[in-house]
């Protein structure tokens, strides 16, 4: 069986899977960045006085965290171009999606990790004269950022994972690339364990390193 | 915005058809994986804390092969690869012989991978419990097996409903990838409803209420099964 195991495959469209592999880095990088910003915004609208924000906050958690990454891929692949009224790229429909979805759970974690800062960092911010926000942006979030850095990395790991299924719109990331050299060229088994090697080599090692940044690295 | 509405497609044969068998497959491929996920995610779980290394080294491989490779990339690997490796006549079973091939590799692809997290919340439960319980219960002249049976697990279990709950949910989600592979699933469903009729927005607000349902069935039911197994007098469990 591994006697007609085609490495040559592999070798053969190494510079087309790295143009997917990088997509898929490119959507995991800006995904990150927009999901950490919005799931920020969310998690201080969770833990607001003002009822109407907190009620936002936490029906938007509750209804992206209740449905499939690919249906929300979806929507955003039919809902963006009608909304804008003219077709955009996949990877910008795919780029939304994963940072509205994305977001969801940020701001789980983001709450958990402002909620872990003691209430008497608050009230002495307070004392010494500091604003509400001053006292958020200066004081909470810093040490709230730091405690929850290792979980907010390992959801980039899982992000990363989910970016797979980018493959039901067929955009092009690594693994489409992969499917895509897969059924061309008739070789499936290849192709798809070494996609499976690829990832697991680079979640294995990140979660790895952030294992290590765990106990570096803790407050 | 240029849209035309039309709620009605929702309730036109064959769309709602389409729509309620893709909420039966989404169940069905659900529930059954998680009769593979519970009962092995256990096991697992349970070998990683027991004091026997290789059972140890077992469990630490599996959850972290079955954590670290995209869900999708299981699903292909199950499907197009595993027949592959198998015996020729086991391979020609699987891709003759066996009814519903798509929806039976969907159900174990689904249960081996889910069973690797329900396995840490398990492990997590276990080791949880103060190491008083288990010393307790081996010097009351418990084996190891008997101490799980009668005193870590019941516990255990207890303290991990709620995160259990949690990947309970998951599994239903993960189920959408089901459609990869050809199952026609909930979401498949609504999208196939899309290309059919161009009103995504109809069909994709469907299935994301039926999702939610589903959502708020299982919350109100693992609150039932929370509280019906709360530990009197332990920790007061968070509200999940």
């Amino acid at each position: 069986m591994f006697a007609q195991f085609d490495f040559d495959v592999i070798l053969r469209s190494l510079p087309f899977l790295w143009q997917g592999m990088q997509v898929s880095l490119l959507l995991t990088g800006l995904a990150v960045v927009g999901g950490i910003v919005l799931g920020t915004i969310l998690a201080l609208f969770r833990l607001s006085r003002l009822v109407p924000l907190a009620w936002f906050g936490g029906l938007y958690v509750n209804m992206f965290r209740s449905v499939p990454l690919i249906l929300v891929i979806f929507w955003f692949y039919f809902l963006v171009p009608v909304a804008l009224g003219r077709p955009v790229g996949g990877f910008t429909s795919a780029l939304i999606a994963f940072v509205l979805f994305e977001a969801a759970y940020y701001c789980e974690i983001i709450r958990a990790g402002i909620q872990s800062v003691p209430r008497a960092q608050t009230n002495a911010g307070l004392a010494i004269g500091l604003s509400q926000a001053q006292v958020t942006g200066y004081v909470v979030l810093p040490q709230a950022f730091r405690n929850m850095l290792p979980v907010l990395l390992t959801q980039g790991i899982i992000l990363f994972q989910d970016t797979s299924l980018v493959y039901v719109v067929a955009l092009r990331d690594f693994m489409t690339a992969s499917s895509v050299v897969a059924t061309r060229d008739g070789r499936l088994i290849e192709m798809y364990t070494f996609a499976a090697l690829v990832y697991f080599a680079i979640c294995f090692a990140a979660s790895r390193a952030v294992r290590r940044l765990r106990r570096t690295y803790a407050l | 915005m240029n849209y035309n509405w039309n709620w009605g497609v929702l309730f036109q044969d064959p769309y709602y058809w389409w729509l309620a068998s893709g909420l039966m497959w989404t169940v069905l491929v659900a529930g059954a994986a998680w009769l593979i996920a519970f009962p092995l995610g256990s096991a697992i779980g349970v070998a990683r804390t027991v004091e026997i290394r290789w059972a140890r080294a077992i469990g630490t491989v599996y959850v972290e092969l079955f954590r670290n490779v995209p869900l999708l990339v299981q699903m292909f690997l199950w499907y197009f690869v595993f027949p592959e490796l198998m015996p020729e006549a086991v391979g020609r079973w699987l891709k003759r012989d066996l009814p519903n091939p798509e929806f039976w590799t969907a159900v174990v692809c689904l249960g081996t991978y889910t069973a690797a997290r329900v396995a840490e919340q398990v492990r997590s439960g276990i080791e949880s419990i103060p190491k008083g319980q288990r010393n307790a219960a081996l010097a009351v002249g418990l084996d190891e097996a008997q101490a799980y049976r009668h005193v870590l697990l019941p516990v255990a279990y207890r303290i991990v409903v709620p995160p259990l709950t949690s990947e309970f949910l998951t599994i239903f989600k993960n189920s959408s990838l089901a459609l990869t592979i050809g199952v026609l699933e909930l979401t498949a469903q609504s999208r196939q409803i899309e290309n059919y009729t161009f009103q995504g927005f109809e069909a994709f607000t469907a299935a994301t209420i039926l999702y939610l349902l589903i959502t708020l069935l299982v919350v109100l039911l693992m609150r039932r099964v929370e509280t019906r197994t709360r530990i009197p007098g332990y920790i007061a469990q968070g509200q999940a």
